[in-house]
């Protein structure tokens, strides 16, 4: 889970990145969507980059799903008898791990119908992608639905930046503020950078 | 002090079980939780009732036989065990939730008694050091870093009581080995088994039913001792380490 984990943190942070360039208008925006394609060339093959990441990106998300349902199949069963009353310590981020993560796979989902294959996309001109964003984010419902999975993502991040420090064994008692704040820090700025885009076409700010 | 106490009741392992409830006059504030119950099973054994069986030992707070989750909280709600905890901690008319250990390694024995012989088999596993016997060893022969020293008493201190397995909701057992295993693991005498320690009592563990850490923090809250949440990324990193590294 935390390698997984980690490695899609990384995509997020470059993700979140791209994403900002909108903010340059129409020709950068569109230019870096396009640069992603050469990258590796002559090498790689157009568009192979793009392919070898996705194919990771994939392996990388279904795996961390098989490791989730296999870590909850086995935790649910060492406590099979619930208390009568429990005063539960765990902070928010950390008791919505599991309904966070499948909310972040639906997501997902509908993220790649919308701007990827264009097929829910309202505008779906391919090779245009910041017009395509800005139709999307016309439509209420689509910065709505973006903005809370991005809220989630952030909640996620939280706890599991942390966890996964744990898990590798980087975690000790000197480093466990270090961690917590590298984790507060990275949730925080990645879900401001990625629900600025919204915000900013709903605002107007980018049309 | 006058309260309502909402017992967990259960005759036997595999009989099913349910929450009774009992009222109790004259409690002092300066009773201990447990000489509390045992106010409430005089009476019930005065009433030719069954008195609530419970585990207790030294009362001090150092064997780590008591158990019980008194309003939902493993210990209740002072950072101690429960022969440690005074009424004081409760008011007058309050009423009081007391169940057991709750994890499929802690089979229910009765009532609050719990079964944790799951613990004594991860510990016989690689909780022990192998030492030549024979005369006391002059005790600066062997130096430690008071670092390192430090450390394995902050870990020596875990009485065994499972505090934690109970708190988490995963019922997992990582606190509990990851103080075994650090406490012997940072220290000279514990380095000819340093690998094979944690790769068996972590096997022994999983082998038991206890589950995984999702790294809640549960454990730590509830721990009497203070067993801090870091010894289990120290475990995992003496794993990894071991795992790298082969017996």
């Amino acid at each position: 889970m935390a390698v997984t984990g980690l490695a899609m943190l990384a995509y997020l942070v470059a993700h979140m990145l791209g994403n900002l360039k909108i903010f340059f208008g129409s020709g950068d925006f569109n230019g870096y969507a396009h640069w992603l394609r050469t990258i590796g060339e002559p090498v790689l093959h157009h568009e192979w980059f793009l392919w070898l990441a996705r194919v990771g990106l994939v392996v990388a998300v279904v795996l961390h799903a098989v490791a989730a349902y296999q870590l909850s199949r086995r935790d649910i069963a060492a406590r099979p008898a619930k208390y009568e009353r429990k005063r539960r310590r765990a902070s928010y981020a950390t008791r919505t791990m599991r309904w966070g993560g499948i909310i972040l796979g639906l997501f997902i989902v509908w993220h790649l119908l919308d701007l990827t294959t264009l097929t829910v996309n309202p505008r779906a001109e391919a090779g245009h992608p910041y017009e395509n964003v800005v139709a999307s984010f016309r439509t209420w419902y689509s910065g709505a639905l973006y903005i809370v999975a991005m809220l989630a993502l952030g909640l996620h991040i939280r706890h599991g930046f942390w966890s996964a420090a744990q898990t590798l064994g980087a975690g000790s008692a000197r480093r466990d503020r270090l961690f917590k704040a590298l984790a507060n820090g990275l949730a925080l700025l990645l879900t401001c950078g990625f629900i600025a885009v919204p915000v900013a076409v709903m605002t107007g700010a980018v049309s | 002090m006058k309260l309502t106490l909402r017992v967990w009741r259960q005759r036997t392992p595999e009989a099913e079980g349910a929450m009774a409830t009992y009222e109790v006059d004259g409690i002092s504030a300066d009773m201990s939780f447990l000489e509390m119950l045992d106010t409430l099973n005089e009476e019930l054994i005065l009433a030719g009732d069954d008195p609530v069986a419970f585990d207790h030992d030294c009362r001090e707070g150092i064997c780590g036989a008591c158990s019980l989750v008194i309003n939902g909280e493993a210990h209740g709600p002072e950072r101690t065990t429960t022969c440690q905890l005074h009424m004081r901690s409760f008011r007058d008319g309050d009423t009081i939730d007391i169940e057991p250990w709750r994890a499929a390694a802690f089979p229910v024995v009765r009532d609050l008694v719990v079964d944790r012989s799951a613990f004594d088999r991860v510990i016989q596993a690689g909780g022990y050091v192998s030492v030549p016997t024979g005369a006391a060893p002059e005790a600066h022969a062997t130096p430690v870093p008071k670092a390192d020293a430090d450390f394995a008493f902050e870990h020596a201190e875990c009485i065994g009581c499972g505090a934690c397995v109970a708190a988490c909701p995963n019922g997992s057992a990582m606190l509990f080995t990851s103080a075994k295993v650090n406490h012997l693991n940072v220290l000279p005498q514990g380095a000819p088994e340093r690998e094979s320690r944690v790769l068996d009592m972590v096997e022994a563990m999983d082998a038991e039913g206890f589950g995984g850490c999702t790294n809640t923090g549960e454990c730590a809250v509830a721990c009497p001792k203070g067993i801090p949440l870091p010894s289990i990324a120290a475990m995992n990193r003496e794993y990894l380490r071991a795992t790298m590294r082969g017996r």
